[in-house]
């Protein structure tokens, strides 16, 4: 199997091929298969219309119920019970909700539920999250996901690939959310459509799992069909206790053809703010001038991980948010939030007067847990800032890191965790 | 298959929390979706939508996330079809699955105005417009989407498989 990237070589296995070719069709197996109370309930009710009787592997479809959860309404909860009801019935192994629940897209690679060299759907257009151990993960609608959990297959056309080459050392505050929200400024919200988004180079090396899962979660946000980053040392060490199925690990080739190949010095890269109303319109931090800000969100399949709260920690610990400021912690799983209150995190945010919310993915959709009035602008580590993303459609939302959040929620107003965290060293 | 309708513009980059705001998304009723199409967009636009109608974006038209919600609610409140410059891979597939027609075209988006009477012959690939008396042809249909559409969408197309199965 020579010249062929990591994706055509995961691609072509599963559809039981030799090689493929972007542009080829493929009928591909698929071993992780998710939905959530927001999409589950549609592809349930097509999955059942069609009168497929059994899903075709209980141990490979998962719910997540963890958009709309704790219910935040009646409607939510009749969604809700859909999805239990067809796990009870169907004997599903992975099913997550009430102390259980994380946001899926953390919570599947913690439990080890998606393994490197996988095939992921997921009717959640963040699905591209597991790129980032080396899995072929993508998004896809409720009634992708209805014939997947009949069929145990999908089709895709195999993408193109593009190559961003990350070198250099990055600098203190900066992290991979910076490198994403870069990239999508370069390269816009449809630069990367219908393609597979390979980060590589010494500066992804160097990363943590958990900046690389926000890499690749955000690569639906320059229209990509998947995110992926290769196996290594920094993957094995991550994924050697938590997988719950064989590991198989794909590289791409030297001779492995891409439609385009990027260049990036991270040593260079600032903090990154987006600024309403798409991702794509990305700033260096020092270029953005006074903004006041209402409220910060620091969670969500993006950053609510246990590196990100640690990061935004550091910043707030010993100081107070500004008067009217509404800070929202959301660790992103039980396990991330059992660590953080273990670890003094809690405390630190508690001092500060944030609120610390159950796993859900609430505010970051304007689903609950935060919703924003007419006016309001809120800082978010979240993913999107689509007009009327986070609650009322004359409201803004503007998406950083962690550290940017934290010192945000401090000054009241966009700022560098310089401005309130000058003396501490980071760990 | 033929639609006649008044088209309806859109910018580009019209993601599907646009579509379909995620404070409605929890019922998957079209017809409650429908009420809410385009909202944020339009607060008027699903009462002003008459059956037939077509909406015609720029670029990228459904970016965003995965919801179903949003190629449903747009056929449940009426129209026949989306002309766009280009399309989100998700919703793209998602139009297809459901049933809803969609087209690439960037000569119909450069030069349709709102309000103007269109006529669209999906199997062709050519879009006419009637008040202007112009007439564009689409980038044609994918063969392997096409079957997808002649087999009444995807659930059909499995469903049949189903049964051979057994």
């Amino acid at each position: 199997m020579d010249g062929m990237t990591i994706t055509e070589k995961i691609l072509a296995r599963h559809a039981g091929l030799r090689k493929v070719m972007p542009g080829d069709l493929i009928e591909s197996n698929v071993d992780i298969a998710l939905g959530n109370d927001i999409t589950a309930p549609i592809a349930i009710k097509e999955f059942d219309r069609i009168g497929a009787a059994k899903v075709f592997n209980r141990n490979k479809v998962v719910l997540v119920l963890d958009h709309f959860t704790p219910n935040k309404d009646i409607k939510s909860a009749q969604q809700c019970k859909v999805l239990r009801d067809f796990a009870r019935r169907q004997k599903i192994k992975y099913y997550f909700e009430g102390g259980d629940v994380g946001i899926e897209h953390a919570l599947l690679p913690e439990k080890g539920v998606v393994v490197p060299g996988d095939v992921v759907i997921g009717a959640d257009s963040h699905t591209c999250t597991y790129g980032a151990i080396g899995a072929f993960s993508t998004g896809v609608g409720s009634t992708d996901l209805a014939a997947a959990m009949a069929t145990g297959k999908v089709w895709f056309k195999v993408p193109e690939s593009m190559k961003f080459i990350c070198k250099g050392r990055f600098r203190k505050w900066v992290s991979g959310k910076d490198l994403i929200l870069r990239i999508i400024g370069d390269i816009g919200v449809d630069g990367a459509l219908y393609r597979a988004m390979e980060f590589c180079g010494p500066a992804i090396e160097s990363l943590s799992m958990d900046s690389r899962f926000t890499i690749c979660n955000m690569a639906i946000e320059a229209g990509g069909k998947s995110g992926i980053i290769a196996p290594d040392r920094v993957t094995s060490s991550y994924v050697e206790t938590r997988a719950q199925r064989r590991c198989v690990i794909y590289t791409s080739d030297a001779g492995a053809e891409y439609a385009d190949v990027r260049e990036y010095n991270c040593s260079k890269l600032e903090p990154q703010v987006a600024f309403p109303h798409l991702p794509e319109n990305t700033r260096d931090i020092t270029d953005i001038g006074n903004i006041q800000i209402d409220q910060v969100v620091i969670g969500s399949c993006t950053n609510g991980r246990m590196e990100d709260l640690r990061e935004s920690a550091r910043v707030l610990k010993g100081k107070k948010i500004a008067p009217y400021m509404r800070l929202i912690v959301i660790p992103a799983t039980p396990s991330i939030y059992k660590l953080a209150m273990e670890d003094g995190l809690f405390e630190i945010f508690l001092n500060a007067g944030a609120v610390i919310s159950p796993p859900t993915c609430g505010p970051c959709l304007g689903g609950h847990m935060g919703i924003l009035a007419e006016g309001e602008r809120a800082l978010a580590t979240t993913n999107r800032n689509f007009i009327g993303r986070m609650g009322h459609p004359k409201s803004e939302v503007y998406l950083a890191n962690p550290a940017v959040a934290a010192a945000t929620a401090v000054k009241g107003r966009i700022a560098h965790p310089d401005e309130v965290a000058k003396k501490v060293k980071r760990g | 298959m033929k639609f006649k309708g008044n088209a309806w513009r859109f910018g580009a980059d019209i993601d599907t929390d646009r579509i379909i705001p995620a404070r409605y998304l929890n019922t998957s009723d079209p017809k409650e979706l429908a009420k809410h199409c385009m909202e944020d967009a339009d607060p008027e636009f699903s009462k002003k939508v008459k059956p037939g109608d077509i909406i015609v974006a720029d670029k990228n038209f459904g970016c965003g996330s995965s919801r179903e919600h949003a190629p449903i609610a747009i056929k449940a409140c009426g129209i026949s079809c989306v002309i766009a410059k280009s399309f989100a891979r998700i919703f793209y597939r998602n139009a297809f699955n459901l049933g809803l027609p969609i087209l690439e075209c960037s000569q119909a988006v450069d030069s349709i105005d709102e309000g103007n009477l269109i006529e669209v012959d999906i199997g062709r690939g050519v879009i006419k417009n009637i008040t202007k008396k112009e007439s564009y042809s689409s980038r044609p249909i994918p063969p392997f989407m096409q079957e997808l559409i002649d087999a009444g969408g995807l659930m059909a197309k499995v469903k049949r498989g189903l049964r051979r199965g057994r």
